[in-house]
């Protein structure tokens, strides 16, 4: 894919939504991939003696999927040149057979004359919002 | 107990070199789902203008999360870990990290506040090259609750 053209987007513009399924399998897999091990991510005892309703996903991979709607859109994982976001609520990922998901919208917020885009991304788990500020700086061609 | 504010702007000595190995991309791209062949194709990568196969953009996390440990150690820093959740996350890129490169993290405090009984600490992690080519920042804050 090659990266998208600021010609072909304006303030206002929306980025496919994507649903991304989140299991407790995909959580040992991110703890592995990551380095962060912190047992509320994989043990209930852990998570509920800290105050959480059960086990959660790493706020990194929720970050981490959110990105991918926006360097799939963008066409060039390299285009997505600044990221933030402010953590809220936790997704919960309970031990069910199903686990949680994460629901990821994006829209264009603003276009500056060098080429380079903001886009706001609205996070959700089961109707939650659990980013806010969530804000990815895209350099397009 | 709240944190000292001398604490803005310290710096700790730069991490050990982590090499970025191929395999460690796209165990990583796997673990976030993303099946793009820009993490896993070098010939993809460079038709897409990469040297080699790039690393997603959450990716320095697997080397800045260890390399903020150094904060946890200096015994001026009181955060109760136990308590600590992530706050906020920022990562500014000058370039995609990519498989070969040998990287240097540099953490520093960048922050610390204290709000409604919670200490929150801010610290940014600079990765570059060996050879001091800037690559990304990520900058991380904390939030310890009820401490104060």
């Amino acid at each position: 894919m090659s990266r998208l053209a600021a010609a072909d987007v304006a303030v206002g513009t929306e980025l496919p939504e994507q649903v991304f399924p989140v299991t407790r399998a995909d959580l040992v897999r991110y703890a592995g991939a990551s380095g962060d091990f912190n047992p509320i991510h994989w043990n209930e005892r852990v998570a509920t003696e800290v105050g959480l309703p059960g086990v959660i996903a790493h706020g990194m991979l929720t970050m981490a999927l959110a990105a991918r709607v926006v360097t799939r859109w963008a066409g060039d994982p390299g285009a997505l040149v600044e990221y933030h976001v402010r953590f809220g609520r936790p997704v919960l990922v309970p031990d069910d057979g199903v686990g949680g998901e994460v629901t990821v919208r994006g829209r264009v917020a603003a276009l500056s004359d060098d080429g380079r885009a903001r886009v706001d991304l609205t996070v959700t788990s089961r109707g939650d919002k659990v980013l806010s500020l969530a804000r990815a700086i895209v350099a397009l061609t | 107990m709240a944190l000292d504010r001398e604490l803005v702007g310290r710096s700790y000595p730069p991490s050990p070199v982590y090499e970025v190995g191929r395999g460690k991309i796209a165990e990583f791209a796997t673990a976030v789902g993303d099946d793009d062949p820009v993490y896993r194709d070098p010939a993809a990568a460079r038709s897409a203008g990469h040297p080699d196969v790039i690393a997603p953009p959450t990716f320095a996390i697997a080397l800045t999360l260890e390399a903020a440990n150094v904060v946890l150690g200096d015994p001026q820093v009181s955060l109760d870990y136990s308590r600590v959740v992530h706050g906020e996350q920022r990562f500014t890129h000058h370039r995609p990290i990519r498989a070969g490169d040998r990287l240097v993290a540099t953490t520093t405090i960048e922050a610390v506040r204290s709000v409604a009984g919670n200490d929150m600490l801010t610290t940014r992690v600079d990765v570059a090259t060996e050879a001091g080519e800037p690559v990304c920042s990520a900058t991380s804050m904390l939030v310890a609750r009820g401490t104060a």
